[in-house]
């Protein structure tokens, strides 16, 4: 009953939008094109909207800058994005301004009066040719640098000594498993699930019983992830039951989570998580947000890196995430050191 | 043909018309229909992300148990993105647009009584119909309608223990959606056969307005995709109900291993995507047919560079179906495809700055009216460009990395194939409406839907990149789980207020359209002084278009302002009719 109480005041607004313009009398038609007055006024306006589009334009670069990711990427791997991607965006900068501005602009100085006569223009060669061969070579020069970056993004073949991590995702928590002394993981396949072995690993597998898991039985999750600094960490990717990604926005890194696939990335981080901590960008996002988090009542947080699902995987989506911590090498070590391996937890 | 008088029945004539201005206008008032619930439904999930957590009656009163307390459920936030997406997407700017004025200008604009064939035309909307009606009947059913995205990937999508909007609701979105292809792919063959076989003497396929090379190349694509996207669907059904393996593998959920063994859930993203991606451009090429026969009839002067904007549309038409790859570059596909994908992608933005480049062009030293129909060709203009230049951070692989399904795409497809293609019909609404109704739309009504559409779309998306590059994921019911985006909440708020000007100001085109049928003033037979043949034809709908013979074309469609050797212009009118006869001493373009 009540949506239709709410219909009825939206027809009530359309039908009190037609009469006010009849009351006003200007439903009037006598020019059917558009009257000198009418394009005056629009032209106007339309220079007007190439204002606003403007305002918003500078106004969310400078505004929305703060509530960014830090410039700062926390992975080797992410400069080379970072850089490619400045050199995007001002390439695209340069252009809209430019194309929004002709568009308004010619709009504004053309608008139709009694005395203007439209110029006959159909075709050249000339111009065609200039913004088909512009764009191409622009186009070349930066498919060539993507294409360069994205190889040397996905390609972990040559790193030296990387650490092996396994990210398990399942509706709605992330699971992990670090491949222990021999580098290796172990077998895994949704077929051993049973009991605490949620990862479904197949203890029968020389190579699992050194791996490290990041959760012990079922109900205990994984309360953060460590990565060492300065060392490439190539993940293997797993999924229990449906599409999940693994995104980690700070390290410019994602990749998807495929049920009966082991997916792969690859990154090396760079700052730890107390250096982010102290980076300037940091700082400043994170003292707004407590300032938000004041007036709400909030407690204060503190920066840390995170672990987002990132593809569409039911009802709880919105909140399936991991805290990532980087050490330094030596205490990240430390840190693996004490947890204990399959072998460990299963003579416990 | 129009010498028999059949005895038209209210039933033939209203309802089983074979008539394509009847048909036409169905789709029309059919895709109205669905826009208005897809444009509601994201008003109610902006509520939701603004203000997350907090009751407001509306949803309540709309969504009933999925909006209990006044609080829109998980489930049924991804059930109304779902289907916003599937309807927006497929319901309003596929059949809509393309439904509306491919059967209303093929005929009209080629010289021909009708399209090729009435009967399968009349079956094509139909089909339409039910699965529309089958699409909205979804969102009554207990479980909730479809709730996986309208992606609809799988497993999610497959599996009702995964969500509970997979049981029968998506049961029901594949069904309708089975039933919207075959009436999409009848559509499509009739519009390609139309335009090849039945144009009027003279009609060369280089004298055809650029909406007709738009719509037939649209329903090429069409019907080179769509059956793609049908074998996608089917095998998805026969997954999910007899208990194949093509898309799933390796299973464990609700306790229990799933029986199925070797499918990829990449296979459907292939299958589904080969149609997605050229499926925008069946989204937008209609629109930007539209747009350039309305800017040159506007401008008074002929569009800039017609063989290169017919070039341009055969080459993205080519190009769009070689790139579907670019929405899975994060996939865990082979790298190395990534990098063809990224090749073949970029190139898309050469034909299409090449028709970017031509209409401004076509705008420079013209005589703009600045009617409600061209204020908005010129704003898809403006919003296809700034969509598209963020196409080229997406399609870069490397780039689509820390950007991928993000609100950063959100905002970008928004921009450059919902907005455009949005603005694209609003266009043509204004412009055709004369022919379709025989009467004119309120110009002011008509000026204030354009202002507070314009500036409300620009309001809404621009700040949703910030928000994106901020690392806000897509999808999510609410951000507040993360700390790290509690400062995006101020932004999400001016978004949605943006949303719901937009999306209140559509009432004054609804009241505009719908009164003006009743009451709107009687046109003129060529109100906007244009060339094409449409505007030759009575003002009154008759069956077969024409009184006696189809009128001969002599001519391109884009003679306007066109002078003599002297400077004066021909025939003493800055316009000349496709119908004339090219004068002594006159060049044909």
């Amino acid at each position: 009953m009540k949506a239709l109480f709410f219909v009825l005041i939206f027809v009530v607004i359309a039908v009190a939008c037609w009469q006010i313009v009849k009351l006003l009398g200007l439903t009037k038609v006598e020019n059917q094109t558009a009257t000198e007055k009418e394009n005056n006024i629009n032209g106007w306006l339309m220079l007007g909207l190439m204002g606003f589009i403007y305002c918003l334009m500078i106004y969310s670069m400078y505004g929305g800058k703060e509530v960014l990711l830090p410039q700062l990427s926390a992975s080797e791997e992410g400069k080379h994005i970072d850089v490619l991607f400045k050199l995007t965006m001002t390439l695209i900068l340069i252009v809209q301004f430019t194309l929004q501005f002709l568009i308004y602009f010619f709009t504004f100085k053309y608008r139709g009066t009694k005395g203007r006569k439209a110029y006959f223009f159909a075709d050249s060669n000339k111009l065609e040719a200039i913004w088909t061969i512009t764009p191409a070579l622009i186009l070349a020069g930066l498919i060539i640098y993507g294409l360069w970056t994205w190889n040397n993004v996905m390609d972990a073949s040559d790193a030296k000594n990387p650490l092996i991590v396994e990210l398990y995702a399942k509706q709605f928590q992330w699971q992990a498993r670090y491949a222990g002394k021999d580098n290796e993981l172990g077998y895994a396949n949704v077929r051993f699930i049973k009991g605490t072995n949620t990862m479904g690993v197949d203890f029968t597998d020389k190579n699992a019983a050194d791996d490290i898991p990041l959760v012990v039985g079922e109900g205990k999750f994984v309360k953060e992830l460590h990565l060492p600094k300065g060392r490439k960490v190539i993940f293997k990717l797993r999924s229990q039951d449906v599409l999940h990604s693994a995104f980690m926005p700070h390290f410019r890194a994602q990749m998807n989570c495929v049920p009966g696939m082991v997916t792969q990335m690859a990154f090396t981080p760079t700052v730890t998580t107390a250096e982010m901590r102290m980076n300037e960008d940091t700082k400043a996002k994170f003292e707004a947000i407590n300032e938000l988090r004041k007036k709400k009542g909030e407690e204060p947080v503190e920066f840390d890196y995170l672990l987002l699902c990132n593809k569409i995987c039911g009802s709880s989506h919105y909140n399936m995430q991991l805290k990532i911590v980087v050490d330094e090498e030596a205490d990240f070590n430390k840190w693996l050191a004490s947890q204990k391996t399959f072998a460990q937890n299963l003579n416990n | 043909m129009s010498d028999h008088h059949h005895k038209e029945t209210f039933v033939t004539k209203y309802i089983f018309s074979q008539d394509h201005k009847m048909i036409s206008k169905q789709y029309l008032i059919t895709g109205i229909v669905m826009g208005v619930i897809g444009v509601f439904m994201s008003m109610l999930f902006r509520l939701q992300l603004a203000y997350p957590g907090k009751s407001f009656s509306i949803i309540e009163a709309f969504l009933g148990k999925g909006g209990e307390g006044g609080v829109i459920t998980p489930d049924m936030y991804m059930s109304l993105v779902t289907i916003h997406g599937t309807i927006m997407v497929f319901f309003v700017l596929t059949a809509g647009l393309s439904g509306t004025f491919s059967n209303l200008l093929i005929p009209l604009q080629i010289g021909a009584r009708d399209m090729a064939s009435g009967f399968l035309n009349m079956i094509s909307y139909w089909l339409f119909f039910l699965s529309s009606v089958i699409m909205v009947a979804s969102l009554f059913i207990e479980t909730g309608p479809a709730s996986a995205g309208w992606t609809i990937y799988p497993p999610l999508s497959a599996l009702p223990q995964a969500m509970s909007g997979s049981g029968l609701g998506m049961t029901m979105w594949l069904i309708s959606m089975a039933i919207f292809i075959a009436s999409s792919l009848m559509g499509s063959l009739n519009y390609i056969v139309t335009v090849l076989n039945l144009r009027t003497l003279g009609m060369k396929m280089t004298r055809l307005p650029l909406t007709i090379w738009a719509f037939l190349v649209t329903a090429i694509i069409g019907v080179v995709s769509f059956p793609v996207l049908l074998s996608a669907a089917l095998l998805l059904i026969f997954d999910r109900s007899f208990g194949t393996s093509f898309y799933l593998s390796d299973i464990f959920i609700s306790g229990e291993v799933l029986h199925y063994k070797g499918g990829s859930p990449i296979l459907f993203e292939h299958l589904f995507w080969f149609l997605g991606h050229p499926e925008v451009y069946i989204v937008i090429l209609p629109a930007l047919g539209i747009t350039s026969e309305i800017i040159a009839t506007n401008s008074r002067k002929p569009i800039f560079g017609y063989r290169a904007m017919i070039m341009s549309i055969i080459a993205i038409a080519f190009l769009s179906t070689i790139v579907w790859g670019h929405h899975m570059f994060v996939t865990g596909m082979n790298p190395f495809l990534g990098s063809v994908f990224t090749f073949t992608t970029l190139l898309i933005a050469i034909p299409s700055a090449v028709k970017g480049f031509n209409y401004i062009t076509t705008l420079w030293r013209g005589n703009l009216q600045l009617n409600p129909a061209m204020l908005f060709s010129i704003g898809l203009v403006s919003t296809f460009i700034t969509g598209g230049l963020t196409g080229l951070i997406l399609g870069d692989s490397a780039l689509d990395i820390n950007v991928h399904d993000t609100m950063f795409v959100v905002a970008h497809f928004h921009l450059v194939m919902g907005v455009s293609a949005i603005f694209g019909m609003f266009a043509g609404v204004y412009h055709w409406f004369p022919k379709l109704y025989g009467k004119m739309m309120n110009k002011d009504l008509g000026y204030l839907h354009f202002w507070l559409t314009a500036i409300s779309a620009y309001g809404v998306f621009f700040p949703m990149h910030f928000i994106g590059l901020a690392g806000l994921p897509r999808r999510y019911y609410n951000n507040t789980a993360f700390p790290i985006f509690d400062d995006l909440l101020h932004i999400n708020k001016v978004i949605t207020i943006f949303a719901i000007i937009g999306g209140l100001a559509q009432l004054i085109f609804l009241a505009n359209f719908f009164f003006s049928i009743a009451k709107g003033k009687k046109t003129s037979k060529n109100p906007w002084r244009a060339n094409t043949l449409e505007w030759t034809a009575p003002v009154e709908h008759m069956h077969g278009n024409w009184p006696g013979e189809i009128p001969e074309v002599h001519r391109w469609a884009y003679d306007y302002s066109k002078t003599d050797e002297e400077g004066n212009l021909w025939g003493g009118q800055d316009f000349t009719p496709q119908t004339i006869p090219i004068r002594t001493g006159e060049e044909e373009f």
